[in-house]
């Protein structure tokens, strides 16, 4: 009881900041044979920028080789030789950019900022020798202008919670009556099956709804992600989506009549699919075409959209609206299946 | 006496149908599904335009960004609020705003504006969508200057060629990166989970007290209980290499060898660590609950996903204790960088430290007498 509600709490705190693709001070190196007032200008530019911490200044284009080896660094800028020279009179010098491309994510993203704090040196070298035809680009980042990773993980994670404590928890625990031959017991009394269900999904309704807050009010408080839109539309559509939860849940157990075997199905079967394909981390638009067919039947995916809808980008209930009928849909054809699927007597 | 409890060990794996199988399947749709999907590559974002000028140059910038690849015009609208809207749909992920006049700004005045606005609910996407849009806009810059002062005298532009390259990995293969580290967690799910489930599931069955009464001691009995999963986790290492080779066709660049020596380190550690949820653990619901979220906070804190160094300092510290975090490193060295065993030292006492403390933990936690 007390691992139900804690380990939502726990696990928020742990991915909210632990799963972060920002770059935050990633440690670079230079080879600077050059060493005058251009390359110390970029220099100083990509280490007082947010992204970057200067570790060392190679002395011989060898020791390049065994930085990388030794993983110290993500990033190499190597400069040409008379830099500024070469830039004032022949108008063009070279930057290498050497990154590690072990971690390919990390690696385009570093030289992407990189030459972006460059082109700003560039840019402003050609505002003081009054270049003229300019083209001057405004940048405008909607509703996460600070890009922090928790604005897109939060959302996720609230679906894999409560995915995990509503599906899971149902399944196993009627397997486990399965398996401890005390179903037969509830089964045998006049109860018709529909209460026998209904005082099942109950219990876990309620501690989903008491995880969610939670982990809500830690969103907003530890991690500083806004609500934008109204509550009352984030708990409407997390209510559905709690109903799809329980009604997998129960369809799970009445296929089942293992605890380990509920257990494995509910893991490998809901939980992987709702980590991976549901938009959770990795964009949906990046799979291929038979995968992303394969996420729009995962109902976390929905939710996750919405909420991300909601939350982040402050939207009403009514630009969600299809959101929220595809997951009512997924509720109401779950609840029926595994109304039907459920067996009245053992076999 | 090793003999029969292994024997016995491996009926009860036998017994349920389901665990045999699911050894087989269960690594090989991972290693060939998740590579496709583990994947936080920036492409194909989504552009709507804005364009007021409708000027030869607009035109020119706009078929440049289609060009780059990087982006698809997905929508063309009138105003910014119906731009918006697209955004808000998740049809387009990045607005770019053309003013009125640009081309004559340009031409005349000698500068011009361009607005971009990118939807940064997913930070990484929008701040990578505005920079390549960004560097397409300065090349496009460069271009119409060149042609501009052609006429002109020879005008000096302070121009920097930034030339990127990358390390073992020069054309930046997803799927290299996220195999070995995909194995990783393949082997945690199974060498863990499993053994998590055996002490405790014997306990609910109650067939644990026939054991109790022999004359086993706790020494032979958590030995007879780990090798069966080491010999799982050869088998499950082995699938996986294979669908590498064949399907992926990543050959691990340094020494076969290392690999099996270091994951047999590993699966003893986080074998043994199941064995320690198991005694502790009443139910079975239980201990898998406790596994769930353990071996999740060790996936997620390894840097399986994303880099460690990217973490705030405490997730650094709590990340050292990962025995994930290792392995992971381990495999991804040797498999991409090709390290020998010398350069692998601090990886192996660490993983040697956790495989004695947690074997060490699951015989002295076990207890014959309640």
């Amino acid at each position: 009881m007390i691992m139900l509600l804690a380990f939502p709490i726990i696990m928020i705190i742990l991915f909210g900041f632990g799963i972060t693709t920002e770059i935050n001070n990633s440690k670079f190196a230079i080879y600077d044979p050059s060493k005058d007032i251009a390359t110390q200008n970029i220099i100083t530019k990509l280490e007082t920028s947010e992204y970057f911490s200067l570790e060392e200044a190679l002395e011989d284009p060898h020791q390049i080789e065994s930085i990388f080896k030794e993983g110290k660094v993500g990033l190499m800028v190597v400069f040409g030789e008379n830099f500024y020279e070469n830039l004032i009179h022949t108008g063009e010098a070279q930057i290498l950019l050497i990154a590690d491309g072990t971690d390919p994510n990390t690696a385009s993203t570093l030289t992407t900022y990189a030459s972006r704090i460059i082109g700003m040196y560039q840019q402003e070298l050609l505002d003081i020798e009054n270049i003229p035809f300019q083209i001057k680009t405004e940048v405008k980042l909607l509703y996460n202008p600070t890009m922090k990773s928790a604005y897109n993980i939060v959302p996720g994670v609230m679906g894999m919670v409560l995915m995990l404590i509503c599906a899971l928890m149902t399944s196993v625990s009627i397997a486990r009556e399965k398996e401890l031959g005390t179903m037969e017991v509830i089964l045998v009394s006049p109860m018709p099956p529909l209460l026998i269900v209904l005082s099942k999904v109950v219990p876990y309704f309620t501690i989903s709804l008491v995880n969610f807050t939670n982990v809500l009010l830690i969103a907003i408080f530890l991690l500083k992600v806004p609500i934008n839109g109204s509550i009352f539309s984030l708990y409407f559509v997390s209510i559905i989506f709690i109903f799809v939860a329980l009604a997998l849940g129960l369809l799970i157990s009445s296929v089942t009549d293992r605890q380990l075997v509920a257990l494995l199905v509910s893991a490998m079967g809901l939980m992987m699919p709702v980590v991976m394909l549901s938009g959770l981390m990795f964009p949906i638009e990046n799979m291929p075409i038979i995968l992303q067919g394969i996420a729009q039947i995962i109902p976390a995916k929905w939710y996750i959209v919405a909420t991300r809808d909601i939350m982040i980008k402050g939207l009403g209930l009514m630009d969600v609206i299809k959101e929220i009928s595809v997951l009512s849909l997924m509720a109401v054809v779950l609840i029926a299946a595994s109304l039907k699927k459920f067996k009245i007597r053992l076999e | 006496m090793l003999k029969y409890l292994l024997e016995k060990e491996f009926k009860q794996f036998k017994r349920n149908p389901f665990l045999p199988r699911m050894v087989i399947m269960f690594p090989m749709m991972v290693l060939l599904i998740f590579p496709l999907v583990a994947n936080f590559e920036v492409k194909n974002v989504n552009l709507s335009v804005i364009d007021h000028d409708k000027s030869s140059y607009s035109r020119s910038l706009l078929q440049k960004v289609k060009a780059s690849g990087y982006f698809k015009i997905t929508a063309v609208s009138d105003n910014y609020k119906e731009a918006l809207e697209y955004i808000e749909s998740d049809k387009s992920d990045v607005i770019l705003e053309i003013p009125p006049n640009f081309e004559r700004n340009l031409v005349r005045e000698m500068k011009a504006d361009l607005m971009i606005s990118a939807n940064a609910v997913n930070g990484n996407k929008g701040g990578l969508g505005t920079a390549y849009l960004v560097n397409i806009v300065m090349d496009f810059n460069e271009n119409i200057r060149a042609e501009l002062t052609k006429n002109v005298d020879k005008l000096k532009v302070p121009f920097l060629d930034i030339i990127p390259s990358y390390r073992y990995n020069p054309s930046l293969l997803y799927e290299v990166y996220m195999v070995p580290a995909l194995m990783v967690m393949v082997l945690a799910m199974i060498c863990g989970f499993l053994p998590a489930l055996n002490i405790v599931s014997e306990k609910e069955n109650g067939t644990i007290e026939q054991m109790n009464v022999t004359p086993v001691n706790k020494f032979t009995f958590i030995l007879a209980k780990l090798i069966p999963y080491w010999i799982i986790g050869y088998v499950v290492l082995t699938i996986c290499i294979g669908i590498t080779y064949f399907v992926w066709d990543i050959v691990p660049a340094g020494f076969l060898g290392t690999l099996y020596l270091f994951v047999t380190i590993f699966i003893l550690a986080i074998s043994g660590f199941g064995l320690v949820i198991s005694n502790y653990a009443i139910t079975v619901q239980q201990a898998m609950f406790m596994m769930f979220f353990f071996i999740l906070t060790f996936i997620f804190m390894s840097g399986l996903y994303t880099p460690v160094e990217n973490m705030p300092d405490w997730a650094q510290m709590l990340s050292n204790f990962s025995p994930l975090k290792y392995i992971i490193q381990v495999l991804r060295m040797v498999f991409l960088k090709g390290s020998s065993f010398n350069e692998l030292i601090p990886q192996f006492i660490a993983l040697m430290s956790f495989a004695i403390f947690f074997n060490s933990w699951a015989i002295y936690s076990y207890r014959k007498s309640s």
